[in-house]
């Protein structure tokens, strides 16, 4: 495998692809295969599995009266928005090794698009969002704003557009082998390029001031106390499907072929796989979900502005997966809405300290925990099962150490 | 009748260095030949240049007589060139069923791939079977010893048969039953399958050979049977000759283990 590296700078030691607690996960999940099942593995099957989603989708549906409070509701369906961009960043980065710090730019595509929607939900037809007659000498619609006003259209769009931009990036960045840290800086510089883009663009995009003003959403008013719970709903399904899309694609396997790729794109093209289709796809449906989740934060925030989707944010969109535990389904999903929960309430007791606390977190997560909250998750359960009583045919194997288990093996 | 696999003055150069030096050599369907020469002779570059993992700089490569020439590795697999290399390079992360089910769904369309495995296709039992990694289908392959991923790699190239297999020094590391298993399978798979294997280990040479090549300084010296091949003594003289002192030493360095991190030259003369 040497001989790739001559043609290729090896950056792989600049950007670690693999997800840190991975190696320490694999280990010990064979020392519990056919010795000691710990208490995650337990519920990952059968009943336990079941049992766990049915609370899951129960709390979510209950959420709206569990919260009881519009503005709080409203909030909680922004956090669900961010839980579904974590779900997709997840499939590129934590299985397929891809460090996209860009991903801003397909939330802010989705949210542009049901955006231009919105705008022109609240003005009559024929008329000129307000916006338009101020910046522009247009006296008619642009053209790229025209089928924005069919929300089919709109929606549509802010998936599909979003994955066709990463779909044609992926396929000409993956096939010249770009990758690791220079993937990360090339995506980076995307959310750059798609920000200043926004706020030249001043008589299609609004420039910084962005859009906003949704008094009606979708044939809602806004101030209807009602409305925070329906779009609270529309936010749950659309992260219900991103989930449901997320373990589909991870168990397929096509979900094998990205977790190879990721650990040994070389060796996958010796398999007869082309490693940059695998990746684009992976890429394509992070970028998607994301744009889903735009869509629907443009009438749950109720702005759509260009510095929600520069750099910055791209990036803690990586924090959201990293605090929650790359490759796993739901953890990416516990990240973002506990990232979420904590910014709203430490924002409001310590407006000041939130980047701070934010920082902090960060660091603690990645110096400490590199597994996030599913690391944490495991190591518990690992110890809870350890007092357990085993199952199966293993009762008489005590349970090993993953280190002994493997020299043993190596002895033998 | 076109040979299975031909190569035309194969010129291999990494910035005026010439890893392979004019080649040309022709191989016939059924065929287990064997590659050997001292480090930096080209073997690997050679294996590399056929799998389309370095281009070459002058000359063809002709896979029945389809050139391969600017053709990527994953369309060279597909077109029934497998290989493997120095090192076992197993998905770690994956179980030893998956790591075999992958390599064996290596043609199905990628719609299909989004498909979940449901059971476990007959050609993958088989294989698993073959390579005696059934108990540990549902362990993944980074817990495995280094002489069982060596397997599950050759496994993965098996599931997939391909037309040609080329091994990269496949015996490596492994003990002294695991190559006679190995070089009893490569017997038994020449002759359906056409085999390149590059191996340092004479021992293994002698007992399992039928044609060597021998490589150095990215020419060919001579292409003979293992006792033309022994017997000459311009290739005692650039190789074995360097050997013979070392020979004792053979079966230490060999079984300890070690061999796959030892140096090049250091396997050669043992």
């Amino acid at each position: 495998m040497t001989t790739t590296k001559n043609e290729y700078p090896d950056v792989s030691s600049l950007v670690d692809e693999k997800p840190p607690g991975e190696g320490v996960v694999a280990e010990a999940d064979v020392t519990r295969d056919g010795y000691h099942p710990s208490l995650s593995d337990r519920l990952k099957t059968g009943w336990g599995r079941r049992i766990i989603l049915a609370i899951a989708v129960g709390v979510l549906i209950a959420g709206p009266d569990l919260i009881g409070d519009p503005t709080r509701t409203r909030q909680w369906a922004e956090y669900l928005c961010y839980a579904t961009v974590a779900v997709g960043l997840d499939l590129a980065w934590g299985y397929g090794g891809m460090l996209a710090l860009g991903q801003g730019v397909f939330f802010g595509l989705g949210a542009y698009s049901m955006g231009m929607y919105l705008s022109l939900e609240q003005v009559e037809p024929g008329q000129l969002p307000q916006f338009m007659s101020l910046y522009g000498d247009n006296d008619k619609l642009p053209l790229l704003w025209r089928p924005f006003e069919h929300l089919w259209f709109a929606g549509v769009a802010a998936v599909v557009v979003p994955a066709l931009v990463a779909g044609l990036v992926g396929w000409l960045v993956f096939h010249r082998r770009i990758r690791g840290a220079y993937f990360a800086l090339l995506t980076q510089a995307t959310a750059l390029v798609f920000w200043l883009l926004l706020i030249g663009q001043l008589k299609l995009t609004a420039g910084t001031n962005g859009l906003t003003n949704f008094s009606e959403v979708f044939g809602h008013n806004k101030y209807d106390p009602s409305t925070p719970e329906f779009l609270y709903y529309l936010a749950a399904g659309a992260l219900l499907v991103a989930l449901v899309v997320a373990r589909h694609t991870v168990n397929s396997r096509y979900g094998k072929l990205l977790v190879a790729t990721r650990d040994g794109e070389d060796r996958v093209q010796f398999l007869g796989y082309d490693p940059a289709k695998a990746k684009t796809i992976a890429f394509a449906l992070a970028a998607g979900m994301a744009g889903l989740a735009g869509a629907l934060s443009a009438p749950i925030i109720g702005i759509v502005a260009p510095d929600q989707f520069a750099v910055l944010p791209s990036i803690l969109m990586i924090g959201w997966v990293a605090v929650g535990g790359r490759a796993t389904i739901y953890g990416p999903m516990i990240g973002a809405l506990l990232v979420g929960v904590l910014k709203t309430r430490v924002s409001e007791s310590h407006p000041e300290n939130w980047q701070y606390f934010q920082g902090l977190l960060f660091i603690v997560v990645v110096g400490f925990f590199p597994g996030g909250l599913a690391g944490i998750w495991r190591k518990l359960s690992g110890a809870v099962s350890a007092r357990l009583p085993a199952r199966g045919g293993s009762a008489d194997e005590p349970s090993r150490a993953p280190q002994t288990l493997a020299t043993s093996e190596v002895a033998s | 009748m076109t040979a299975e696999l031909e190569l035309r003055d194969v010129v291999v150069s990494f910035n005026g260095f010439r890893a392979t030096d004019g080649v040309s050599m022709s191989i016939e369907q059924g065929e287990l030949r064997f590659l050997i020469g001292p480090n930096g002779a080209g073997k690997t570059t050679l294996i590399d240049v056929i799998t389309g993992l370095t281009p070459v700089t002058e000359g063809d490569v002709l896979f029945r007589g389809e050139s391969l020439v600017g053709v990527p590795s994953h369309k060279i697999v597909q077109k029934g060139i497998g290989r493997s290399f120095q090192t076992p390079t197993v998905f770690q992360a994956l179980t030893v069923l998956d790591n075999l089910d992958l390599a064996a769904s290596f043609k199905m369309s990628t719609l299909k791939l989004f498909r979940k495995r449901r059971g476990i296709s007959a050609a993958v039992a088989d294989t698993m079977e073959q390579i005696g990694l059934t108990d540990s289908a549902h362990r993944v392959a980074g817990a495995l010893s280094h002489g069982q991923k060596q397997w599950l790699e050759i496994g993965m190239l098996l599931v997939q048969q391909p037309r040609m297999i080329l091994l990269d020094e496949p015996v490596a590391g492994m003990s002294p039953q695991e190559r006679a298993a190995t070089g009893e399978l490569l017997q038994r798979l020449a002759g359906d399958h056409t085999i390149v294997v590059i191996e340092h280990d004479m021992a293994f040479l002698r007992s399992y050979a039928e044609k060597v090549t021998v490589l150095h300084e990215g020419k060919i010296l001579l292409e003979g049977t293992v006792d033309q091949v022994q017997g000459n003594p311009l290739v005692q003289e650039v190789y074995l000759g360097r050997a013979r002192d070392a020979r004792s030493g053979h079966v230490a360095s060999t079984e300890s283990g070690e061999a796959a991190q030892a140096p090049d030259a250091q396997e050669v003369l043992s």
